[in-house]
């Protein structure tokens, strides 16, 4: 008879691993990572793939040289560079993309001892630090040509929230074209529609809770609305439905709690119109996801769950 | 007060729902062949271990007491067989993890047994003293899960004011239908157990809980407790750990056993459907406890079962009878795959807690390495304790105790939800077993 396993309780398993909850975000990224393409022509498939190959290839030699065990199977590298790929402007240089991917990884995730301990979403730190290096370059808007996969002209232009704030001139998109997609904005940023089918599926999935998208979208809309903004304007502008769906729900950095998560949602919420309206940014959603980061273990000590009979 | 109710929603914190693989279940209660030699470990219970009252080469009955309790909370042991005591050696307990006294018995397949004297048949004429002694004398103990003995559960302090019993039926670990086999086959046998119980707590009435994944055991129950006045029936929305005694009593009864106290303190008493019987066939029938009903089954077993099974059978005996295992067999588990132990050999012997024995093969099981937490959370959503099994887990990794006695690993009945669920498959349930006995032993 062959040796009998020993180990503690329980011996089976539901199924689940990393790789299915990373592969989960991955596909729920294709309606919105298509929309890029859609919208911004083989550059943006050309962005998307310059950063998903760095992702991956600096996590394998960072493992490599700190004779760590070799984890891009848990397809988590690929996650955090689709996601900086999505939050870049449509004509970024490749050289920046590159950057940026190695600085999400390095210093977004591997500097802390790889997934589930660091603090920061690795994408937002990648973006960050583009956005703080080279602002011109992550300040350069261009219209969609949509189905136009060769890029055809080169006119700058900018965003609605850019406009919004007052900071730049021209016309507003309509609310329509906003929802699908067909505005000035980061790649993966602009097709809500594409963002919120990808939402629904996380959320079948149960990969996701409804609770920080909830919280985070409906604060926005209540405080630019206590601004005298028009609130459906500020939902479906900037990035706050790649934020709010994909970037605030990231589990490692975000809190476990349900009660945490509407904490961290309204705080995203607050923050992102502060910024917006407020602050020294035209888009508030990257940092204030960055900042609520910060406050995650706060949150998690204060919204620990009542234990039964106690 | 209803007959019967269908309950429905979620009745209780956490939970999952695990894949039921009940391959047993609807399948006849058989008899198993007499083994050749049992072994009884002198304790099968939770308490003091009872001391040895024969000695080696005396020939035993079955039904002769071969330990006395040594305590209050302390039970006796019985012989399963006729034979000669070959031995009084240690072996490997296969629920505790240490070494514990057993008496070695060759079976010498006469099944010569004591007279079983039903002195107390009339129970009601009795009080609750001399039942509860009764009890005791008969070896009998909680047959569902933990082997708590029966007698101390049956005899709360005066203070207490128990109004309802709970009768366990919700077999919610997957595999296990041995209750659910009883429950079928020994409606009647069950529902006069309940009624000893309900006279010895002087209690208002019973509620038998079942999952509503059995529907031939609800029948056959409901049948039984039809003429009964104080009894009766709760159908339970399928979830695991339902079957804990914490989660049942606020399923059913929405009242809430406050943290480290016991059922009592909210006026319940809880026994297992197969305990009920067991008590039955004490009083009525005189019978100590010398046999069960187990589930043998699992994808390495060849002809999976619901056995009526000597105690101090060997489970390589149990194979045997069940057709043998396939070269597929992995891992063997005593109990449910959720909270039971896995077993490092085949000498190991039924005992009277032994609700299954599994034999699994290498697909059935997790047997991967786990990868550091990514705080998804789904631990803290399952769990019907409502503690932090990502904290407990991460500040085990760490040997971080101070910190993990913050949040309250006492309070965890090892039920296996998070690591259930944990997508890094992390040995969560170890992880906290180990800040429970570090925690103990620190307040010691």
């Amino acid at each position: 008879m062959n040796t009998l396993l020993v180990k503690s309780s329980p011996h089976i398993h539901s199924g689940s691993s990393i790789s299915e909850v990373m592969g989960d975000v991955l596909l729920a990224l294709l309606p919105a990572s298509g929309a890029a393409i859609y919208f911004y022509g083989y550059y943006a498939g050309a962005i998307i793939l310059v950063a998903v190959l760095s992702a991956v290839l600096t996590e394998y030699l960072w493992q490599k040289i700190v004779r760590r065990e070799n984890t891009i199977g848990d397809l988590s590298a690929l996650v955090s560079g689709l996601l900086l790929a999505l939050t870049l402007p449509p004509r970024i240089s490749l050289f920046l993309v590159f950057l940026g991917a190695v600085f999400t990884i390095l210093f977004g995730k591997c500097i802390f001892g790889g997934l589930g301990y660091n603090p920061f979403n690795p994408a937002l730190v990648g973006r960050a630090f583009l956005q703080i290096s080279w602002p011109r370059a992550m300040g350069s808007w261009f219209l969609p040509q949509a189905g136009q996969l060769t890029i055809t002209s080169a006119t700058t232009t900018a965003t609605p929230l850019m406009i919004d704030k007052g900071e730049a001139v021209g016309q507003l998109p309509d609310l329509g074209n906003m929802f699908l997609g067909n505005r000035a904005g980061s790649l993966g940023e602009t097709a809500a529609l594409a963002l919120l089918l990808g939402g629904l599926y996380l959320l079948i999935r149960r990969q996701i809770t409804l609770t920080i998208p909830l919280s985070y979208i409906f604060t926005v809309a209540l405080v630019s609305w206590l601004f005298g903004k028009n609130p459906l304007f500020h939902i479906l502008a900037g990035g706050l439905l790649l934020g709010a769906i994909f970037m605030a729900t990231d589990p490692v950095t975000s809190p476990v709690t349900e009660k945490g998560r509407l904490v961290f949602g309204v705080g995203c919420g607050i923050l992102t119109v502060l910024i917006r309206l407020k602050g020294g940014f035209p888009e508030g959603v990257c940092f204030s996801i960055l900042i609520m980061n910060a406050l995650v273990p706060l949150i998690d000590r204060m919204t620990l769950k009542k234990v039964f009979g106690k | 007060m209803f007959k019967k109710k269908i309950f429905s929603g979620r009745l209780f914190p956490g939970g999952v729902h695990p894949r039921s693989n009940k391959y047993t279940a609807g399948l006849p209660v058989k008899d198993s062949p007499q083994p050749k030699k049992v072994i009884l470990p002198l304790i099968q219970h939770f308490g003091q271990p009872a001391r040895a009252i024969v000695k080696v080469q005396d020939y035993v009955l079955r039904g002769q007491m071969i330990g006395e309790a040594s305590g209050a909370i302390s039970v006796p042991v019985h012989s399963s067989v006729s034979g000669i005591v070959k031995e009084i050696a240690l072996i490997n307990h296969p629920l505790l993890t240490r070494p514990v006294e057993a008496v070695v018995i060759e079976n010498d397949g006469q099944d010569s047994s004591v007279n079983f004297s039903p002195r107390y048949a009339e129970y009601y004429r009795y009080s609750r003293q001399e039942l509860v002694e009764e009890i005791k004398k008969m070896g009998i103990v909680g047959l569902g899960g933990a082997g708590f003995p029966t007698a101390v559960k049956l005899n709360p302090p005066a203070t207490a004011e128990v109004d309802v019993v709970l009768i366990n039926g919700a077999e919610c670990e997957p595999y296990l239908t041995a209750d659910d086999c009883l429950m079928q086959e020994k409606a009647s046998e069950i529902v006069s157990g309940i009624k000893i119980i309900l006279h010895i707590l002087n209690a208002d009435r019973a509620v038998v809980a079942i999952e509503d994944n059995k529907p031939l055991a609800i029948k056959s129950m409901e049948e039984a407790i039809r003429q009964q006045p104080n009894i009766s029936l709760a159908v339970l929305p399928t979830r695991y750990p339902q079957g804990g005694e914490k989660q049942l009593i606020k399923a059913v009864l929405g009242r809430v056993v406050p943290s480290g106290g016991l059922p009592y303190q909210v006026g319940v008493v809880v026994q297992n459907v197969a305990t009920a019987y067991a008590i039955n066939r004490a009083i009525i029938f005189g019978e100590p406890l010398m046999e069960r009903i187990i589930t043998v089954s699992g994808r390495a077993v060849k002809e999976p079962a619901n056995r009526k099974v000597r105690l101090g059978t060997l489970l390589s005996e149990v194979a045997e009878f069940c057709g043998g295992v396939t070269e597929e067999l992995a891992m063997v588990v005593m109990g449910g795959p959720m909270m039971g132990l896995a077993q490092s050999s085949l000498d190991a012997p039924v005992v009277k807690n032994t609700s299954g024995v599994l034999f699994l093969s290498r697909e059935e099981i997790n047997d991967e390495d786990f990868r550091q937490c990514i705080r998804c959370g789904r631990c803290v959503r399952v769990c019907p304790m409502n503690l932090m099994p990502n904290i407990l887990s991460v500040l085990m990794e760490k040997e971080m105790i101070k910190e993990a006695a913050n949040f309250s690993p006492l309070d965890c009945i090892e039920c296996g939800c998070c690591a259930y669920v944990c997508p890094a498959k992390r040995p969560i349930v170890q992880q906290i077993r180990q800040a429970k006995m570090l925690c103990t032993v620190e307040a010691k």
